[in-house]
């Protein structure tokens, strides 16, 4: 499955791949289905830049010549967003960032750091980390997804309860517009100078141009780690307490609920204990928890927490929160359960391509909505995916499950995952499709939002309109226009 | 005893009706109705809070199993007494037991009398099913220990007028809701609204419907089925209450003393009941592409939000989807046959004639679409014998001729006698009205072509669209397919080649004339209401007046009119065709309507009445008629 990506409209594709870029091209297929999936060459047959003034100059010639440019960080869009637009006549120019990896300087008076665009989360942190820093900014993706993308997508982590999302991160932004450099003059830390243009560039989704180079606020390592798990007899207790969480602002780095599926799910994952004593340890909290304290096992659902800060602020931190957290009959569950949680995260997307070879095929979309909906959205959009399931010939019945993943004052951001077993079904990518739209009207219907911070895409296009209203629409499109009237940035996203 | 677990809702937070009533008074939803109506009247919070308590109260329902089983058990033999046979589809009771294991359910039944909800207890219990909270009117809960065992048997009680009553409202609508969102029973009530006295299926009330279907727009519920149920009497228990009442006797009080002394007609014979238990409808399907449910995302939850323009088409457009589902499965019985039939030949007709007429009235009504109830084995004749002798207190057989009432040479025509008559003759009706929207469709198509100046396919049309808008309170049609019903009248006619189509013009046929002249003196009833309600309005009435000035108005002219022999319309002394008029006149706008608190002044306007005249069919001298007797 990972290598029909190649069978899409690629007239400028390569010829000449060789084998190391194909096993590139596979391991980044851990997202999207249908992303243009370009390998760069490191023997230099694509273009790749590693500095600003190249891009400038790529950009440039772009112009000069009217080559549509496609930047490209990390490839793990998952809306259709790095999919050249069949109906583009020009040659595409995927312009691969991942060579401008550097961080040019650390300001440690500020706590800022100046860095290149391309480089991927990972890459990131562990260079922070020799100076002592990290940015804090861990989205499900980091492995490779990269600065620039961050931007351009509006990306979320999954520890902003401490750090922020990303628009809270970025202090200055050097973009290459086919009209020229967008930035601002200074480093203030807040300005009142109109609407805030980076705003614009945040979330433009490749439509205006490359981001190159971010300043973005960093913070000292923390001294303390701690994972924590608290069990819930079912899920609308368990996200009673996140909104209680969120009312106190006492959140965790990370706070997030899996429904009763998804515990499941996890749960089987869980590797084979290898003393006799821990799995009679596992037996008797079972035990405990279902026939004494009288959770269904059917029913309960599992928070996993994540604190970060000085050990004493932790440990007082935590203490708080499971506080919150008995009043809603919930029950600490250990740290185990909760590191557990955070690594099914990373795996998730690997395990897709691993189901593939067993029939399944899935994936996970996400939301925000406001608090009070978040129940009734749940439960209807899992069970829409049911019906939409059954209604397509699936033969059996889907993984149809939600996390909550972060907090807010005012709402939540829910994360689906769905998979299901494709015999029998002739066109899987299609059904999957027609199952993820119908979802997703399911989603706007309960009052969730388009995206969270997936971003639109290609794949969202079409509900963007409603969502933001055809004025704002129009704002979007004049600002499009004026920066690059000639479409250069063709990807086609968002409007 | 038999062991009654019934099938439940799979996401059903089981709970006792305390708990729900908590529930209830706890809703965000009414703590602000109660924190508004405080503010507004300068009570206090806790006397407002008390009153809410009081009307949830009143009205609450308060199921019991012990109650249920000896309502059961009473009515099963009193049922048994009354009536020969009751006929279910079980099929239906199939498709409703997996429905209310899916998704919150109502039931919508039709409403022919207060049997209706007894006997849809009844059935749902006897089959297993969980038993349904039911919307009663409140003139029940007058009754000693009835309306008590009525309450424990799952019916709740709403006021008849609660216009205005902002607090009693919220209750109420936060009760229906909370037991949908919980799962907690199906929801029973009537989308009639009142029991029908003239057996015309009524139209539609929206204030229910909306309630019940906004926890499916808020996104509460993934989704709500509602049931069509047509409930058909062979004989209604209440008939004669229903014609005296329909001409201004009022109706007695509910009471249980009355109850008993009404004991006398268990010894009656009512023939049989069919209930028809319709398919689900998912209101998400019905939704689907025709609403967009964003639009209460802008504000919370626990405000109530006008129905948009766009939602309460919705609304009524399931409505009458609804109510046109339960007259379709509607079934009917020969007597409606019969009835039909003897309306057209007052006051009598030659039985083996009546046997003969009903043979064919038969097909084709089954040929319009109607679904009949007809004993195979039987002969014709036999058929008939007995229908007529289950309707005995109607007609009777003398002398090889069924009478609706004599008529002697030299009888004069007094009040008294016009009203006995009246009675017998509305009752009569009530049956034939059974069928009446069967007909509707091809009937109003034939009166189209009568009355159009030309056969040619406008005329007929405008003519049509004229009738059927006239009628939209008498008959029911679905919204705005006004096309759709035409050609399909028009269909139904030329199948059974009683009119003639070409692309331009529409012509009755030379066969089909004896059909096409039954069609038109069924309806003629109607037509000549009409025209004497717009007579009476044009002629005696100046300046304003209310409802009841029209009512007893129109009743003494029509009175007038039959007593000098110049109409034989006893159907236009019926207290519903009047209101009916009334609705369909300011539609047309014939009557403009003011609303006071207490009262509606309508006044008449004159100019628009000279325009409607024409189409009436009134400058025409007298329709002409003829009187065939087969």
């Amino acid at each position: 499955m990972s290598g029909s990506g190649l069978a899409l409209p690629w007239p400028w594709l390569c010829a000449s791949l060789c084998e190391e870029a194909w096993q590139e091209l596979l391991k980044w297929n851990g997202w999207g289905y249908n992303d243009s999936k370009f390998t760069f060459n490191k023997k230099g047959q694509a273009e790749f830049t590693d500095c600003h003034d190249d891009v400038l100059r790529i950009v440039d010639l772009a112009c000069k010549h009217n080559v549509c440019i496609i930047p490209f960080g990390g490839g793990t869009s998952v809306s259709s967003a790095l999919e050249c637009p069949e109906d583009e006549k020009r040659t595409i120019i995927s312009l691969d960032t991942s060579q401008m990896s550097r961080i040019l300087w650390i300001d440690e008076k500020n706590l800022t750091a100046h860095v290149e665009a391309g480089i991927t989360g990972q890459d990131l942190e562990k260079q922070l980390l020799e100076s002592g820093y990290c940015t804090g900014h861990e989205p499900d993706s980091m492995e490779f997804s990269t600065l620039g993308g961050w931007v351009a997508t509006r990306a979320s982590g999954m520890k902003k309860n401490i750090y922020g999302n990303i628009e809270d991160l970025v202090v200055h932004l050097k973009v290459v517009t086919p009209k020229g450099i967008v930035e601002k003059s200074c480093q203030g830390p807040r300005m009142s100078t109109g609407p805030d243009i980076y705003h614009f560039i945040m979330g433009s989704e490749g439509t205006l141009g490359v981001v190159t180079e971010v300043t973005i606020k960093i913070r000292p390592v923390p001294e303390y780690q701690k994972y924590g798990s608290v069990v819930f007899p079912n899920f609308e207790r368990g996200v009673a307490c996140l909104r209680e969480v969120a009312r106190q602002r006492c959140a965790p780095a990370s706070i997030r609920l899996m429904d009763n599926a998804q515990f499941q799910f996890g749960h089987a994952l869980k590797p084979q204990v290898a003393s006799i004593f821990t799995s009679f340890l596992d037996g008797l909290k079972k035990f405990y928890i279902t026939k004494f304290k009288g959770f269904d096992p059917n029913q309960l659902c599992v928070a996993t927490l994540l604190f970060e800060g000085d050990r004493e602020k932790v440990l007082q931190h935590e203490k708080q929160v499971y506080d919150i957290a008995a009043k809603f009959g919930g029950l600490a569950a250990g740290e185990d359960n909760g590191q557990r949680g955070y690594m099914l995260t990373f795996v998730i997307a690997y395990l897709r391509d691993l189901g593939m070879d067993y029939y399944l095929i899935g994936e996970s979309f996400e939301t925000s909505v406001p608090w009070d909906r978040v129940l009734d959205l749940c439960r209807n959009v899992k069970e829409r995916i049911v019906r939409e399931c059954k209604e397509r010939g699936v033969q059996f019945p889907p993984l149809s499950t939600c996390r909550v993943t972060q907090t807010y004052d005012a709402g939540a951001c829910v994360y689906f995952y769905f998979a299901f077993n494709y015999r029998g079904i002739s066109d899987p990518v299609h059904v999957y499709e027609e199952i993820e739209f119908a979802a997703r009207e399911e989603i706007l219907a309960n009052g969730g939002s388009l995206s969270h911070h997936h971003g639109v895409g290609k794949l969202r296009k079409q509900w963007l309109k409603d969502s933001i209203s055809h004025v704002g629409i129009g704002m979007l499109q004049s600002v499009k226009n004026y920066i690059d009237p000639n479409n250069i940035f063709g990807s086609r996203n968002l409007l | 005893m038999k062991c009654y677990s019934p099938v439940i809702y799979r996401s059903l937070i089981p709970c006792k009706p305390s708990a729900l009533k908590n529930m209830v008074l706890q809703s965000d939803q009414l703590q602000y109705v109660i924190r508004q109506i405080s503010l507004e009247s300068g009570e206090s919070l806790d006397v407002v809070q008390d009153q809410a308590t009081e009307i949830l109260d009143e009205m609450g329902q308060n199921l019991n199993l012990a109650a249920i089983r000896m309502f059961a058990l009473t009515l099963s033999k009193i049922f048994k007494r009354l009536f020969r046979k009751v006929c279910v589809n079980e099929e239906g009771i199939q498709r409703l037991a997996q429905a209310i294991q899916d998704h919150p359910v109502v039931l919508l039944p039709s409403h022919r009398s207060y049997v209706d909800f007894l006997m849809m207890s009844y059935i749902l219990y006897t089959y297993d099913l969980a038993l349904p909270v039911i919307a009663a009117g409140m003139d029940f809960m007058g009754m000693k220990i009835v309306g008590e065992l009525l309450r424990m048997s799952g019916a709740f009680f709403m006021r008849r007028t609660f216009r205005g009553n902002k607090l009693y409202w919220a209750v109420f609508a936060e009760y229906v809701k909370t037991m949908l969102r919980n799962g907690y029973a199906p929801v029973e009530f009537f989308l009639e609204g009142q029991r029908s006295r003239t057996c015309k299926t009524l139209a539609p009330k929206f204030g229910l419907l909306s309630v019940v279907m906004e926890p499916f727009f808020k996104g509460e519920v993934f989704d709500t089925h509602l049931v069509p149920v047509s409930i058909s009497y062979e004989r209604v228990l209440e008939e004669s209450l229903y014609a005296y009442e329909l001409l201004g006797v009022p109706k007695p009080k509910e009471s249980t003393s009355g109850l008993i002394k009404a004991r006398k007609i268990l010894s009656d014979d009512f023939g049989s009941i069919h209930i028809f238990f319709g398919e689900p409808m998912s209101l998400r399907s019905l939704a689907s592409g025709k609403l967009n449910r964003s639009q209460y995302n802008l504000i919370p939850r626990h405000l109530s939000q006008r129905p948009s323009e766009e939602m309460h088409t919705f609304i009524s457009d399931v409505a009458y989807k609804v109510e046109l589902q339960q007259i379709a499965n509607m079934v009917l019985s020969p007597g409606v046959l019969i009835a039909a039939i003897l309306l057209q030949n007052v006051p009598s007709l030659n039985f083996s004639l009546l046997v003969d007429k009903t043979i064919w009235l038969k097909d084709l009504t089954e040929a319009f679409g109607g679904c009949l109830e007809w004993p195979d084995n039987m002969s014709a004749s036999k058929v008939v014998l007995a229908s007529v002798d289950l309707h005995s207190n109607l007609m009777r057989i003398a002398d090889g001729e069924v009478v609706l009432f004599e008529n002697g040479p030299n009888d004069v025509l007094t009040e008294e006698k016009v009203f006995t008559r009246a009675i017998t003759l509305l009752m009569c009706a009530s049956y034939r009205n059974q069928m009446v929207n069967t007909y509707a469709r091809p009937a109003l198509v034939v009166l189209a072509c009568n009355m159009a100046p030309s056969s040619s396919r406008d005329d007929v049309s405008r003519t049509f669209y004229f009738l059927r808008s006239l009628f939209s309170k008498e008959f029911i049609f679905f919204p705005g397919l006004e096309e759709k019903d035409f050609e399909e009248g028009s269909f139904l006619l030329s199948k059974c080649d009683i009119v003639h189509l070409t692309p331009l013009e529409i012509v009755l046929t030379k066969n089909g004339e004896s059909a096409a002249m039954f069609l038109v003196r069924m309806f003629q009833p109607f037509l000549e209401g009409y025209q004497l309600a717009f007579m009476h309005l044009a002629n005696e009435v100046t300046g304003s007046l209310t409802e009841k000035q029209y009512i007893s108005g129109m009743r003494s002219f029509v009175t007038r009119r039959i007593l000098a022999g110049d109409s034989q319309c006893y159907e236009a002394l019926s207290s519903d065709m009047q209101k009916n008029t009334l609705a369909s006149f300011m539609h047309l706008g014939i009557m403009k309507v003011e609303k006071s608190i207490d009262a509606a002044i309508f006044t008449v306007d004159k100019q628009a009445m000279a325009d409607v005249e024409g189409k009436l069919g009134l400058q025409m001298p007298i329709m002409k008629i003829p009187v065939p007797r087969l």
